[in-house]
Formats: structure tokens, C-alpha cells, sequence
């Protein structure tokens, strides 16, 4: 079966992320760029069933600039097969990347696609839902752990009061959480052999989705700032702070 | 038109983050109507129906709702969806499953954890772990939205809705739920807690959570936790406190032996008090917290559960 993994193009996770002064975005001068973390333990998910021979192909698609070919060369030296770049200007929002995407199962057909289950910029977590919908297929969200047959898949997920196991029928999409994998790196010989594997360039006009975001970005501002307080020298001084100046100890 | 609030409930009661939806809801408007889907879950519909400002309670109970699948879920909402001009879901792991769907078959846009309604068609929300803020516009059209609770005061209590009785919705068929494995504690929930007392890395080992667990049943506080000490298994997942686990705003927060990295922050920033205990004077927890003890935590917390038993907590 083929697997089909999207991968965004993010601000590094460990960047420190800032506002423009005029207000009408984040600052992207000098910012290192990395594959969405939840989309990288997407990619290993997908790799290692490939190892295990329940995946015969793996494909990573990346919806954005230019540079995001960078992203699923990254994705194709980790192990993926072939890459398909979807080219956009600007912002696209989940709801069409899930409609790109829709087109591109529909013509490749996977048997499963494997999204992260929130991409750290934008932080919607709406596009593995919205594609699940839009095929109509089941979708296990926010995955812990995979057991993947030939018609279903056994889908263990985080959830706010803990596990929960949900058997869906394939074809399916499944979003990754943090604790499914952890992704490897890619290696030298990887890097290499992912030189050869073709990506394939696309635009959103030849799936016939139009890209332009519908909601209106009026500003992104600075969340309120807070201050650092004081120091405290003992637990006792801790204690005595919080009963009777914060008044939080009850 | 009319504002659709899909609760969220253990079939019994209303879990927290209903009063607050409902909250955010009344200030788009509109009148509100709250939908009670589950199984055997009259307590849940009688709570709604008694929030106020809530108009009338939809109430699916049918067996197709014991456990909620996202298939089944927005396939109901669909169906009710001609009615609405907007529908809320919180954005639990619930909301956050279900509502997408909904709104991709209503070829509209989500808005994802609003933080603030500014105007019926605008509205807050955080990006980048919180690190930015927002401010979007939906377009005219029908608005799916998920609600970031801890934004909201919880609507009180004293109302008295019209309750009514809906057919389940289709069933498509394409999922079932096999089983879960739910953390069982007495403590008070971590999302609606007054007190929360969580541990990082630093706390080196499930064994020495214990030691928090007690600070925390002096306090009745709930126990929360870093991603990299849920990572090392000290915890289950559903203590992650952060940007991609749950959100809490209590009374007051204690971090002990957490660095304070944006990804936490983003999910606890906005408690009213905060203190930490770290060992690393330089840590950036301190940055943020009114209250910083730089000590070592084996040493702070036995401590601490001593005076506070002194104190008679
Ligand atoms: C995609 C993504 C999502 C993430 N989501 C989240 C999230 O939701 N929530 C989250 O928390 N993190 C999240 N993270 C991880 C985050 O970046 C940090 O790695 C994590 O928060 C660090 O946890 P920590 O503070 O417990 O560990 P560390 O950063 O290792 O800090 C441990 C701290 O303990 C202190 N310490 C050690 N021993 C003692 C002692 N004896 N006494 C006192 N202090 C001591 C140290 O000084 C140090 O400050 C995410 C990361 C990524 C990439």
C-alpha cells in the first residue's frame, strides 16, 4: 500500500519566534526553517512501515514556497520514495492544503496518509480532519501508537483522560502525536541517495483548488508580556509569599 | 440567526469548558443553543439547560454517542448545521477531533482556540506556542470555531433552557471504538484546578512524582507535567501542560524542576501566580514566574510537604 505524508515547512521550533513591528506578521529574516516536528515523526511512521513491508511506496508532499522542496528532500533522506511540491505563494490555509491534498489522493491513491496532528506555526491542527472529510475516510487523530492490517488500522490515541483505541477502516488518515515514534536522522548515505529521487512540481491550479486564504489576518500583535517577579531564599518565605501576599494558598 | 455550542460532558455532568464556551458564544450575538450528544446522559442535558443564556438544549441520546468517534460526531452536527450561523466546539481533544471535519464539509474556513471575541466576525487567536496573537476576520458565511476555555469566565448557573430530543444523525460507518485506558485520580481536573503543581525532567523518575502527588493532595491542587518528563514516562500524556498538550490558567502554578521552554509556557502562561523550584538560577522559567526558588528539588519538596503539614494543609 502507498502512504502518503504531508510535510510543512516551519520556523524552527527552537527559534524565538518575533513579531514584525508594523504588526502584520512574524519576522522570517534569518530564521532557520525545519520540517514541522509532528510531520517528521509522520515521515518515520511511514518509513517504518515500508521497513516492515506493509508499505510498498512513500510519499511526501509539501504544500508552499519554493524552498519547501528543501522539507521533503529532508523527508527523502530520511527514507521517503518521491516528493511531489505543490508551489504557493503567501499563507494557504488548512482548509485548502486539505483540498490539494484530496486531489492528490484521488489521483495516487495511498492507503493511508499520515499528517502531524498541528503544524507549530499556525498551530490550527485542522488539516488531517478536513482531508478525512473531504475523501470521506475515518481518520485517527492525535496517534500514540499504529497497528496497521490490510483493510484496517488500530489507532491508540492521546486524549485529554488518557488512551483511547479506535479501529479504522482503510483508507484512512491518521495525525501523529508526540509519542509515536521518535524520527530519526537522516544519514550521509541518505542524503545521497536522496539527491536522485525526483519531486515533482505541481501548482494548486493543476488540482483546481484555489490557494487564497478566506479569513483575514487584521494583525498579529504581541501577547501581553509577563514580569519576573522575585526571588524567594527558603520554602518557609515561598509558603508565607503565597498565603499572604498572592493570597493563592486558600 | 443562531449560535450552535456542541457541550462537552461525561454523559453525567458538563465538563468546565462548556460554561466557558457558552460564554464566548453569547458574545457573538446571537441567540445560543447547546448540543448534548451521548448516551444516557440526562445529568449532562439537565446542567446545560440550567447555564444561563442558553436558549434551548438539543439533546442526541443514543447509544451512537457512548463513546464520541469524529465521524460520527460531525456527521451529526452536519445535520443540525442549515440552523447555525456558527458552531463552537471547545478545543479539547474532543472538539479538536470532530469539529475540522464539520467544517471542511461546510467548505468554510476553521478558526482554531479563539482566545477573544473582538467583534461577532473577529477574533483572537494565539500562534507560534503563543509566542503571537492573531487577529483574524471569517468571512460572511457560516463560523466553525474552536474555543480555548481558560479565555473564558464560565457562564453561571440559574438559567432555565428548553430541552429537546433529537433523532441520532446517520452513522457512516467507518470507525469504531475498540477501548481506553483512563488515568483514574481523585485530584481535580488539570484543566479546571484551582491549584496545579507540575514536574519537569528534573524530576528524574516517576518514583520521585510521588513526592509532588503529596504537595499536591495538601493543596488539592491537580498534577501536571512537562512534555519531557511525559516523554520519559514518569507520567501519562494526559498531564502535558504546553503548546501541544492541555492549557491551564489556575490560581496558581507551581513548575518544579521545569526549564520553562516556550512550548511549556504556551500552555500555562496565563495562571495568575506562578512559582517556580528550579536549581539552575539562569533557567528561563524565572523569567515569567512572580515567585522563583533556585533549589534543589529533593530538597525543596520534602521541605515544603513538612511546613505545609505544620501549617495544617
Ligand atoms: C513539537 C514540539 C512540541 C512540544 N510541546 C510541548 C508541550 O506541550 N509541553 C512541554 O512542556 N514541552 C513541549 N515541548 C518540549 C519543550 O521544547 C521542552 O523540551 C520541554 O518543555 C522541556 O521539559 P523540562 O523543562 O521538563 O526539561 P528540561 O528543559 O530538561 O529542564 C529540566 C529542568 O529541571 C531543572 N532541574 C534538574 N534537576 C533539578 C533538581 N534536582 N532540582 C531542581 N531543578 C532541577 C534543570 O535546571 C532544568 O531547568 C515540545 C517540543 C516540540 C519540538
Amino acid at each position: 500500500m502507498k502512504v502518503l505524508v504531508p510535510v510543512k515547512r516551519v520556523i524552527d521550533y527552537n527559534v524565538k519566534v518575533r513579531v514584525k513591528t508594523d504588526q502584520t506578521g512574524v519576522d522570517f529574516a534569518n530564521v532557520k526553517m525545519s520540517m514541522n516536528p509532528f510531520d517528521e515523526i509522520a515521515v518515520e511512521e511511514a518509513i517504518r512501515l515500508k521497513e516492515k513491508g506493509k508499505a510498498s511506496e512513500v510519499i511526501a508532499v509539501s504544500i508552499g514556497p519554493r524552498e519547501a522542496s528543501e522539507t521533503i528532500r529532508t523527508a527523502l533522506a530520511m527514507g521517503a520514495d518521491r516528493g511531489i511540491l505543490v508551489k504557493t505563494e503567501g499563507e494557504v490555509e488548512p482548509l485548502a492544503v486539505a483540498k490539494i491534498l484530496k486531489a492528490i489522493c484521488d489521483e495516487e491513491k495511498p492507503r493511508l496518509v499520515i499528517t502531524g496532528k498541528q503544524a507549530i506555526d499556525d498551530d490550527a491542527g485542522q488539516t488531517g480532519q478536513m482531508l478525512a472529510a473531504l475523501l470521506g475516510w475515518p481518520q485517527g487523530t492525535f496517534a500514540h501508537k499504529l497497528e496497521l492490517d490490510e483493510n484496517t488500522a488500530r489507532i491508540e490515541r492521546e486524549i485529554d483522560g488518557g488512551l483511547q483505541t479506535v479501529e479504522v477502516r482503510l483508507p484512512a488518515v491518521m495525525t501523529t502525536d508526540l509519542r509515536l515514534n521518535e524520527p530519526r536522522y537522516a544519514s550521509l548515505p541518505g542524503i545521497m541517495k536522496a539527491k536522485k529521487k525526483p519531486i515533482a512540481e505541481k501548482t494548486p491550479a493543476d488540482y483546481g483548488v484555489d490557494a487564497t486564504p478566506r479569513l483575514k489576518v487584521l494583525k498579529v500583535s504581541e501577547p501581553p508580556k509577563r514580569q519576573a517577579g522575585v526571588k524567594v531564599k527558603t520554602v518557609v518565605e515561598l509558603l508565607d509569599k503565597l498565603k499572604n501576599e498572592a493570597g493563592v494558598l486558600g | 440567526m443562531t449560535t450552535l455550542v456542541v457541550a462537552e460532558h461525561d454523559n453525567k455532568s458538563l465538563k468546565d469548558a462548556t460554561a466557558k464556551m457558552v460564554t464566548a458564544a453569547l458574545q457573538l450575538g446571537a441567540p445560543v443553543h447547546l448540543l448534548v450528544a451521548g448516551h444516557d446522559c440526562s445529568g449532562a442535558a439537565d446542567a446545560a439547560s440550567r447555564l444561563k443564556g442558553v436558549e434551548t438544549v438539543l439533546v442526541a441520546d443514543d447509544p451512537l454517542y457512548e463513546h464520541i468517534l469524529a465521524e460520527t460526531m460531525a456527521a451529526l452536527i452536519l445535520s443540525l448545521a442549515d440552523k447555525y450561523d456558527a458552531v463552537l466546539a471547545p478545543a479539547t481533544t474532543g472538539g479538536k477531533n470532530y469539529l475540522p471535519r464539520v467544517a471542511a464539509m461546510l467548505d468554510v474556513p476553521q478558526i482554531s482556540e479563539i482566545l477573544k471575541v473582538v467583534a461577532p466576525d473577529t477574533f483572537e487567536r494565539p500562534i507560534y506556542a503563543g509566542s503571537a496573537v492573531q487577529t483574524v476576520q471569517a468571512p460572511p458565511g457560516k463560523k466553525v470555531i474552536t474555543v480555548r476555555a481558560t479565555a473564558f469566565k464560565a457562564a453561571e448557573t440559574g438559567g432555565a433552557a428548553l430541552t429537546v430530543g433529537i433523532a441520532a444523525g446517520p452513522d457512516p460507518g467507518l470507525s469504531s471504538f475498540v477501548g481506553e485506558e483512563l488515568s483514574k485520580s481523585e485530584r481535580p481536573e488539570l484543566t479546571s484546578a484551582k491549584i496545579v503543581v507540575s514536574g519537569g525532567r528534573g524530576m528524574q523518575s516517576s518514583d520521585s512524582f510521588q513526592l509532588l502527588e503529596r504537595i499536591a493532595d495538601r493543596l488539592h491542587a491537580a498534577v501536571g507535567a512537562s512534555r519531557a518528563a511525559v516523554d520519559a514516562g514518569f507520567v501519562p500524556n494526559d498531564y502535558q501542560v504546553g503548546q501541544t498538550g492541555k492549557v491551564v490558567a489556575p490560581e496558581l502554578y507551581i513548575a518544579v524542576g521545569i526549564s520553562g521552554a516556550i512550548q511549556h509556557l504556551a500552555g500555562m502562561k496565563d495562571s495568575k501566580v506562578i512559582a517556580a523550584i528550579n536549581k539552575d538560577e539562569e533557567a528561563p522559567i524565572f523569567q515569567i514566574a512572580d515567585y522563583g526558588l533556585v533549589a534543589d528539588l529533593f530538597k525543596a519538596i520534602p521541605e515544603m510537604e513538612e511546613e505545609l503539614k505544620k501549617r495544617g494543609y
